[in-house]
């Protein structure tokens, strides 16, 4: 039993359409009762009032919005070195997801700055990042579409994303020489000092533990929807 | 590979082979700027740096699907691949040329078009330093775009779509190294050169990796 034998389709199609379910049930679990808490049981913030609940939605998909396309570059370079046709899929089916977290991140990180900075747009580095992070987005799925031969779009794209990634840590470095932060550290790290208080800190990570378990069931529909539409293609050739 | 190179410039510098074009674009480039902000010298002058590497980059983005796409056409292309010259060298051997051919005559033209946006006095020296050390990495970056998107039929646009992100850490440096504010030139002038090597030792690998596919 190893991770490789998922690169026939039929074992990774039976296999998802086992734990899909139970990972669609136990994400939406943890969402709401994250979001729920966050938002209904935990106190305002004495500077920032009750504005300050929106980051049990921002940061997660934040979060999500860079780790989408890190998994992307993992699948990109599992592709690329062992030819696992379902990682290239994958990959695929990641980037679209990908970009809704980056603009659901970007939008409820506009509404909070509002009261919060007084303004819904900065260029501030790390808001800049984001936007640089959707273009990459933009620029792979754009790629994926234009070309018709679709193992040479899976070479092509996996080939783009490890570049770009690259060039998308240079852009995250380069901005701080370019703009002054407006941004707030990090919320959470591994060092207890900085971190948001208590009341806020659990009911985040549960929130970003459904948020983690929301994208792996997505990701696992898309690429079970790509799977079907590569079959159904190849049944189309035959019959034509 | 030299005379993989010296065909390359020969191609660029005969008529229709777009060398007079890049330069007359980065003219028409920054001379509309004017017109778009007004004639403002205070304001022209505080804007010229960025006005200029977006005006390179955008020259530079112009003949990039020229690089492969004529090759590719006729055949040249897949003949060069069996050829002993491996495919990463003749990406080198591309964007080389490239860079001769477009990234050195921007930066020479920068010099009169930085006058008309009455660029600050002290900005000459490092205008021309940081064009000099950023244009190889636009065109080794560009050069990687271009093999990607090779077997696209009309695929400038997606083209800009791929290169441009890639030019942005460039860009924000090297306009960033002319500003008034900036003390350590120096420092974000080494930054661009970094970006420079890396582009020119790690990119034609990508490049080559991407022709194979492509020309499979």
């Amino acid at each position: 039993m190893s991770l490789w034998e998922y690169a026939n389709p039929a074992k990774f199609m039976a296999l998802s359409a086992r734990i899909l379910p139970a990972l669609a049930i136990t994400s939406s679990c943890l969402l709401l009762i994250g979001l729920l808490w966050g938002f209904f049981f935990t106190p305002a913030d004495y500077k920032q009032g009750s504005t300050v609940k929106i980051i049990f939605l921002h940061v997660p998909t934040a979060l999500m919005a860079i780790n989408a396309w890190l998994m992307m570059l993992a699948a990109s370079l599992i592709w690329l070195i062992r030819r696992h046709h379902v990682s290239a899929l994958a990959a695929k089916a990641a980037a679209p997801i990908g970009i809704t977290m980056t603009l659901i991140a970007i939008a409820t990180g506009a509404i909070w700055g509002k009261p919060m900075w007084g303004t819904y747009w900065a260029w501030d580095p790390r808001l800049t990042s984001f936007m640089i992070l959707l273009v990459f987005y933009f620029g792979y799925l754009a790629l994926w579409e234009a070309i018709e031969d679709k193992d040479t779009a899976a070479d092509l794209t996996s080939i783009l994303c490890i570049v770009g990634s690259v060039f998308a840590l240079l852009s995250r470095y380069a901005v701080n020489f370019w703009s002054q932060g407006l941004h707030q550290g990090a919320s959470l790290s591994l060092d207890k000092e900085q971190h948001v208080d208590n009341a806020f800190y659990f009911p985040l990570l549960v929130c970003i533990a459904g948020m983690v378990l929301l994208f792996v069931t997505l990701v696992l529909i898309r690429t079970r929807t790509e799977i079907r539409l590569r079959r159904l293609l190849t049944l189309r050739l035959r019959n034509s | 590979m030299w005379s993989l190179i010296l065909r390359d410039i020969r191609l660029a510098l005969r008529s229709g082979g777009g060398f007079v074009l890049t330069l007359a674009f980065f003219l028409i480039v920054i001379m509309i700027v004017p017109f778009g902000v007004g004639a403002d010298l205070g304001l022209l002058s505080r804007i010229a740096p960025g006005i200029l590497w977006i005006g390179a980059l955008l020259s530079c983005l112009l003949s990039l699907d020229r690089i492969f796409q004529l090759d590719w056409e006729d055949g040249t292309l897949e003949a060069l691949a069996t050829s002993p010259i491996p495919l990463s060298g003749i990406a080198t051997a591309k964007a080389t040329a490239h860079w001769l051919t477009t990234g050195l005559p921007i930066t020479l033209a920068s010099l009169p078009l930085g006058y008309l946006l009455n660029l600050n006095h002290n900005s000459y020296f490092l205008l021309l330093t940081s064009l000099a050390i950023g244009t190889p990495a636009l065109s080794f970056i560009g050069t990687f775009g271009a093999a990607l998107t090779v077997g696209v039929k009309r695929g400038g646009l997606l083209l800009s779509l791929l290169i441009l992100p890639l030019y942005i850490p460039t860009l924000m440096l090297g306009a960033q190294s002319m500003s008034v504010g900036t003390n350590n030139p120096i420092e974000l002038l080494a930054l661009i050169a970094a970006i420079s090597f890396m582009c020119i030792a790690l990119l034609p690998f990508a490049c080559a990796i991407a022709l194979r596919a492509n020309l499979k």
